[in-house]
């Protein structure tokens, strides 16, 4: 098992405990760069899909992983984010204005909508939620000289002083370009972990009243978090936009909001990593459907294309399954298999036993 | 002046009168204690003070200010940190994390610049730091500094409550019922720390406790608290002695 | 006259939206968990009366088709619970939402698979029939639906208020430790209880079939029956069936006086307004956490 000597607070300041680590991370983010020397365009059109999702996951776990407020209407805040964006580039705003605008309005709305939502607590918080994706739906569909209503618009390609990073055209670009954000705000996400913000969300999720109590303001805070998820997702929103070129408000069912919730259950609450592993997931499960499918097709007869819905029934059985048994997720089961390596052959089977616990109830009536 | 003055301090939920009509002083630099049996109102009137509850009636100065109007999250940063008597720490993280949330109140970065973390976020961290360094060093904490509260022992995470609260650097600490559940040996830790906090430290400490050992051994005057209402003041001596405070503990009623 | 068979019809449909709230409710009232899938579970009940009650199916009586489906989906949440629900006791309740709407979607695809994704219809015995009661013309089918909604809702507040099993859930609700200490079967309780929202959703669900015809994406009003039980409360059952009648009435109303898409908005306006005025909605059961 590595020790490390710590001889610095610095040590615990810093965003990677040691050079190796620092050194792994930069390592994985030179692959990610090369990769488009690496694969053909069709898994790297997957992989820009990929980095998209984990962006919206990250978007989704400030809020559920580090502050504990649920919302199933998070696909209401891509919509936003894309509309925003692709409003702003029709009237002539280029899109390295457009793009952070987009994110600022989305998570300006979000806030705005927050400070009444946070008043309420834990389920109600999630059913607001949802009603404001019904409530932003119809409005995409009413607003129709800006969103093209249900016949939806087209994305304008992206250019960057005189660069051209559209997608179809352009695919390593755009790759790249996501790549660049995504690695933007994963850097300030783990910056916000590590500083007095991060820790008062973490407060406020993990007991209110002692927040209350060291002198953390419950409603600013929860705003704040609020704001910066829904902002995180806005920039996704307008990145998937681009990405899927030519949409309408379909492209933000309510289908996406739980997915969403998706990856950042599967992928582990409470860690940054846990959003790459939820999207990866979920960008690579329907892949391997496919493939499967076409196995099975091969190999028995069976046409299981017959079967419509077989794609969510997978997704919602291998969610049933991980809530059961592993409710920390990818990266919390990561996390235990390494300590079990480390410790080989010491670990024992019940050190992760999850203590048995009961319902406490927080009503007092 | 008192540090902490409270007036004629009353709150009804419904019909019940949990805390009605108490009044006290705490001076600065005294361990004043509140005693009581079961359902008394004692953590009534510590939420009371820490403003998680609204008072029906009376008033709470806190140096020479009225914080009966302010709301919960404004009184830490005026110099007032408590405990909770059933352990409300944050459960998923560190010890030193939890340390370090203690010290909310005196960030001086906003979240723009934590989230591009600018050098002044990490002198302030380093601060920080040094700050909750102290306390863990005060509280022989060192052990568990990584440790992540959930696994800890309930002994420990005693401890931690009490430190949280000292990382806020306060004025008046609350101690809500620092003793519970600790062996002897423990809770004897307790006293010497609490001691030490006003002696070393300069604090003023305002305490909930049943173990009335502890009680006598660290405080300077102690408030009797029954069904609410006051019952005796005084030094430890004379509030045991007094025969109102024995009869509400052997649950006789008292005819004046 | 106009504004009256609107709301004749509205409450008929609000009964359906209530009484899916009020499985929502028995089931928070017992477990304090929200069951998401409760939408799916009245389209499943539907589905599982039509395939014993449709001629091309199971051909049997309507009402015995009827008691029959709704013991089946009593056995199927009695099921749900013992097998899947009870196996996330103490983790958040964060963990039972996205638990049930991951179920929801496993029960959507039961029925597709079954019965297919085209609109079927349920043969009642009171198709098409109507009264007319000084001009205004009253469906049947409404009639049928308020009035079994109006017995139930007396069955189940009986239930709650007088019964020792209904009692025992009640004490289960708010602390299941102290419960199971005073001899409360608290799991084999909320198993019932998962069970008895089965058989309310399955009335449901037969009552909303013999209105037109269902698919198995029918489960979505679950959405707005939730709105409903926000807006009664969530913890009270009358308040359940007040705030589905609410929405039942506002929708129709809005449609035809109101600009377009103000009605499919309506619900959820009303829900937000009562969350943000009264944020533990009209009826309110529940306070603070002590410390």
């Amino acid at each position: 098992m590595k020790v490390i000597f710590k001889t610095s607070y610095d040590n615990d300041i810093d965003l990677h405990e040691d050079g190796w680590a620092r050194g792994r991370i930069a390592l994985l983010v030179v692959v990610m760069a090369a990769l488009p020397f690496l694969v053909g365009e069709y898994y790297l059109a997957e992989a820009a899909n990929t980095l998209i999702w984990s962006l919206a996951g990250m978007g989704l776990m400030v809020l559920v992983g580090h502050t504990g407020q649920a919302s199933l209407g998070h696909a209401a805040f891509l919509a936003i984010g894309a509309y925003t964006d692709v409003a702003l580039m029709n009237i002539g705003v280029p899109w390295i204005i457009s793009f952070p605008l987009a994110g600022l309005a989305t998570g300006l709305f979000g806030a705005l909508v927050a400070i009444p939502a946070v008043r309420m607590s834990g389920i109600y918080l999630a059913i607001a939620t949802l009603a404001l994706f019904v409530i932003v739906e119809e409005m995409v569909i009413l607003l129709e000289p800006i969103t093209g209503g249900v016949g939806g618009l087209m994305a304008p390609s992206i250019e960057i002083f005189g660069v051209n990073f559209d997608r179809y055209t352009n695919l390593n670009n755009f790759y790249w370009l996501c790549l660049a954000v995504v690695v933007a705000v994963t850097w300030l996400y783990a910056n916000l972990l590590r500083s007095p913000t991060g820790r008062s969300f973490l407060a406020v999720r993990d007991s209110e009243v002692s927040a209350r109590a060291l002198g953390i303001n419950i409603t600013r805070t929860r705003a704040l978090a609020f704001g910066l998820s829904c902002g995180m997702t806005g920039l996704a929103g307008s990145l998937l936009g681009h990405y899927i070129a030519y949409f309408n408000y379909e492209l933000f069912s309510v289908f996406i909001s739980i997915n969403l919730l998706l990856v950042v259950t599967i992928g582990g609450l409470g860690f940054i990593q846990g959003a790459f592993m939820g999207a990866i997931l979920i960008t690579a499960v329907p892949q391997l459907i496919a493939i499967l499918r076409g196995t099975v097709n091969d190999l028995t007869g069976i046409d299981l294309s017959v079967l419509p819905g077989l794609d969510t029934l997978i997704f919602s059985a291998i969610l049933i399954g991980f809530i059961i048994y592993e409710p920390a997720g990818l990266w919390g089961r990561w996390l235990k298999t390494r300590v079990w390596f480390q410790l080989f052959p010491l670990a024992r089977r019940d050190m992760f036993r999850r203590q048995k616990s009961y319902l406490k109830t927080e009503r007092q009536r | 002046m008192s540090l902490l003055e409270v007036e004629d301090l009353a709150i009804h939920f419904g019909g019940v009168k949990a805390v009605d009509g108490v009044s006290f002083a705490v001076e600065a630099g005294e361990v004043f204690s509140i005693i009581g049996p079961n359902g008394a109102g004692k953590s009534t009137i510590f939420n009371l003070i820490s403003r998680l509850y609204k008072p029906t009636r009376g008033k709470i100065m806190f140096d020479g200010r009225d914080i009966t109007p302010l709301q919960a999250h404004e009184i830490a940063p005026l110099g007032l940190a408590r405990t909770f008597q059933n352990i409300e720490l944050f459960d998923h993280s560190t010890v030193l994390d939890n340390l370090l949330m203690g010290r909310h109140t005196h960030r001086s970065t906003n979240w723009v610049q934590d989230m591009l973390f600018v050098p002044a976020v990490r002198r302030a961290e380093r601060a920080h730091r040094r700050k909750v360094e102290d306390v863990i060093e005060f509280l022989e904490l060192e052990a568990y500094r990584d440790k992540l509260i959930a696994g800890l022992p309930y002994g420990v995470r005693k401890v931690v409550e009490i430190g949280r609260a000292l990382a806020v650097g306060p004025k008046l600490i609350l101690l809500d019922e620092p003793a519970s559940g600790l062996s002897v040996e423990e809770s004897q830790e307790v006293a010497y720390w609490i001691e030490d906090m006003r002696r070393d430290m300069g604090l003023t400490v305002l305490m909930v406790e049943h173990d009335m050992s502890l009680v006598t051994q660290v405080s300077d005057r102690v408030l009797a608290v029954a069904n609410g209402q006051p019952l005796a003041q005084g030094s430890p001596a004379e509030v045991q002695s007094d025969p109102r405070v024995m009869a509400a503990y052997l649950g006789t009623e008292v005819y004046t | 006259m106009e504004l009256i068979q609107l709301v004749i019809g509205g409450v008929a449909s609000g009964c359906i939206y209530g009484l899916v709230a009020l499985g929502f409710v028995l089931i928070y009232k017992a477990t304090e968990g929200v069951n998401f899938a409760q939408g799916d579970m009245m389209m499943l009940g539907a589905f599982v009366a039509l395939g014993l009650v449709n001629s091309d199916y199971g051909a049997l009586a309507f009402v015995p088709g009827v008691i029959l489906a709704a013991a089946i989906m009593g056995g199927v949440g009695y099921g749900i619970d013992r097998l899947v629900v009870r196996q996330i006791i103490g983790q958040p309740q964060f963990a039972l939402v996205i638990l049930t709407i991951a179920l929801g979607f496993v029960l959507r695809f039961a029925a597709g698979t079954i019965w297919g994704f085209s609109p079927l219809v349920l043969e009642t015995p009171f198709a098409g029939q109507h009264m007319e009661i000084a001009g205004i013309i009253i469906g049947y089918e409404d009639m049928v639906t308020i009035i079994v909604t109006a017995l139930l809702t007396l069955l189940l507040w009986v239930f709650f208020g007088f019964t020792r099993i209904g009692l025992a859930a009640q004490a289960a609700s708010q602390n299941q430790m102290a419960a199971y200490i005073v001899g409360v079967p608290v799991h084999r309780i909320n198993s019932l209880i998962w069970g008895l929202s089965g058989v309310v959703s399955t009335i449901a669900g037969v009552l909303y079939a013999s209105k037109g015809a269902i698919d198995p994406n029918i489960g979505l009003l679950g959405i707005k029956a939730f709105a409903a039980a926000v807006i009664g409360g969530f913890g009270s059952l009358p308040g359940a069936l007040l705030g589905g009648i609410l929405i039942g009435v506002v929708e129709p109303v809005a449609a035809r006086y109101l600009p377009g898409g103000i009605s499919q908005m309506s619900p959820y306006i009303i829900m937000l307004a009562v969350l943000v005025t009264r944020p533990n909605g009209l009826f309110a059961q529940i306070y603070a956490k002590k410390v």
